[in-house]
């Protein structure tokens, strides 16, 4: 085993987490900024007058973007030509997770399911939420997202048959974005899951929010599809907050996965404007780059 | 749509001359309220050691600090309303509580409450809780301190907004007119995603 310090990991996992609920990536302005040039609705244009100051008074404040510190997620890819060691990866993000929380300090928004007694730490069985993956490389590369209940409240997945087709997708995807109105305070990204099982497919549609807005997936007849729903939701004229508008969705993101040859699943999970995420890339020498 | 910029408590005249659409900002007192000071007030009936008549109420539990017997704002932000729509009639007519602030809109009750009393659902932005925050300049007093972060707050706001008047006290529901208007294009939309 190296002697790597793995109370680097710790202090990422801490910023990393206060960093997503303050700062707001650039690709994320950016959208609502071209969102609020499309915009021609007088009520929808004054919706992101705010959401540009809220912006602002984060920037310049140091405050949280929005109350709902959301329950917390970690996407994590090891490099598999440095020793690093799962365990203390766990534990410390972690711990990151919990010092966050008492040393900003900011609200937990975690509970036990059925007691529904909150530990005030934003951690606990099953909390953080973790992708892990592997890359080629030697670093550690992680993703943090805070994931907010309003949008959250809305996401659902269905398993189809095969039979239903690409039609009944699409349609759901459609129907569950218009439905939600103004609950997942849109404009935000929508995430689909396409494929895969019923575990898979909702966890596809998370990992679809944490891409860059309006990156489009590499397949490009799923880039079409993406396009084809990001035109139908902004037709519905939900509009942002749900107040009426031109644009409801910032971008529709669909992850794939072979599926059974019987099953047809899809999921949608929903994000709001403050599409929250942070990212670090730790060295096996020690040194930490700050990104998103 | 028209700019209003007013101050609390607000008449009947202020509020009846608002429209679905209209954006709103005030100066003065703000109430802050939760589920559970709903719960304390009307389905355990304590009476509010305050006055809430003329006044808004915003859906909201804070994160606030207390410093010696002064509270100090951390993090204010507006949860969804629908949740507590069933209490929002009685605090139009029994209170007189002229404006509700929060997200997503209330039911058919809480308007016709609006329309009899005279009162408005204000929107706020969702999510934009630094900029709300900022615009409280002052919790000038914390109710029922037990129930916090469900208590009952008392705020002095400054510029605060903006907020959309979703729904009027004429009978106007800008969300419920967002949803038909949606159901209205639908079956196009449909048919040109290719799945009607
Ligand atoms: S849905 Fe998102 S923006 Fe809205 S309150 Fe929740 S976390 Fe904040």
């Amino acid at each position: 085993m190296s002697d790597f310090d793995y109370g680097i990991v710790e202090e990422a996992a801490k910023q990393l987490y206060i960093k997503a609920l303050c700062d707001l990536p650039p690709d994320v302005r950016e959208a609502l900024k071209r969102a609020y040039a499309r915009e021609t609705k007088p009520t929808a244009r004054s919706v992101y007058e705010a959401i540009f100051k809220t912006i602002e008074t984060a920037d310049q404040k140091h405050t949280l973007i929005c109350q709902d510190t959301g329950l917390p997620l970690y996407k994590v890819k090891i490099g598999s030509r440095y020793a690093w060691n799962g365990y203390e990866i766990k534990s410390r993000l972690t711990n990151g997770t919990r010092r966050a929380t008492q040393e900003f300090p900011f609200r937990s928004s975690s509970t036990h399911p059925l007691l529904r007694v909150n530990p005030q730490t934003s951690v606990g069985p099953g909390l953080p939420v973790f992708y892990w993956d592997f890359s080629e490389d030697d670093t550690l590369d992680i993703l943090m997202a805070p994931k907010g209940s309003g949008s959250e409240n809305v996401s659902k997945m269905q398993m189809f048959t095969p039979a239903d087709g690409v039609k009944a997708v699409k349609k759901f995807v459609l129907d569950t974005v218009v439905n939600g109105g103004g609950m997942p305070c849109p404009p935000g990204i929508i995430g689909v899951g396409f494929g895969g099982t019923a575990d898979l497919v909702a966890k596809l549609a998370k990992d679809a929010i944490l891409r860059p807005v309006g990156q489009r997936n590499p397949d490009p007849e799923i880039a079409t599809m993406e396009v084809e729903l990001e035109e139908a939701i902004n037709s519905s004229g939900v509009g942002a907050m749900g107040l009426g508008g031109d644009v409801t969705t910032l971008a529709v993101h669909i992850e794939t996965a072979y599926t059974h040859i019987t099953q047809n699943p899809v999921a949608v999970n929903c994000q709001c404007w403050p599409a929250r995420r942070a990212r670090a890339v730790i060295h096996p020498d020690g040194a930490v780059e700050y990104g998103y | 749509m028209a700019e209003y910029h007013l101050t609390s408590p607000f008449s009947e005249q202020d509020i009846r001359q608002l429209r679905a659409g209209d954006i709103v900002r005030f100066d003065g007192r703000l109430f802050g309220i939760r589920d559970l000071t709903q719960i304390y007030m009307f389905d355990q009936h304590h009476e509010p050691p305050v006055s809430l008549a003329g006044y808004p109420c915003i859906h909201t539990a804070p994160s606030l600090r207390k410093a010696g017997d002064k509270w100090e704002k951390i993090c204010v932000g507006t949860t969804t309303s629908v949740r507590m729509d069933r209490f929002s009639p009685d605090l139009i007519a029994k209170y007189g509580v002229r404006a509700i602030i929060g997200k997503a809109g209330l039911y058919q009750k809480s308007l016709e409450a609006m329309q009899q009393y005279g009162a408005v659902y204000l929107a706020i932005v969702g999510g934009s809780a630094a900029l709300e925050t900022l615009q409280i300049e002052e919790v000038e007093a914390v109710y029922w301190e037990h129930l916090h972060p469900e208590a009952l707050y008392q705020f002095r706001v400054k510029n605060f907004g903006p907020l959309t008047v979703a729904m009027d006290s004429h009978g106007r529901h800008l969300y419920d007119e967002v949803r038909a208007e949606a159901a209205r294009r639908m079956p196009e939309i449909y048919k040109k995603l290719g799945v009607a």
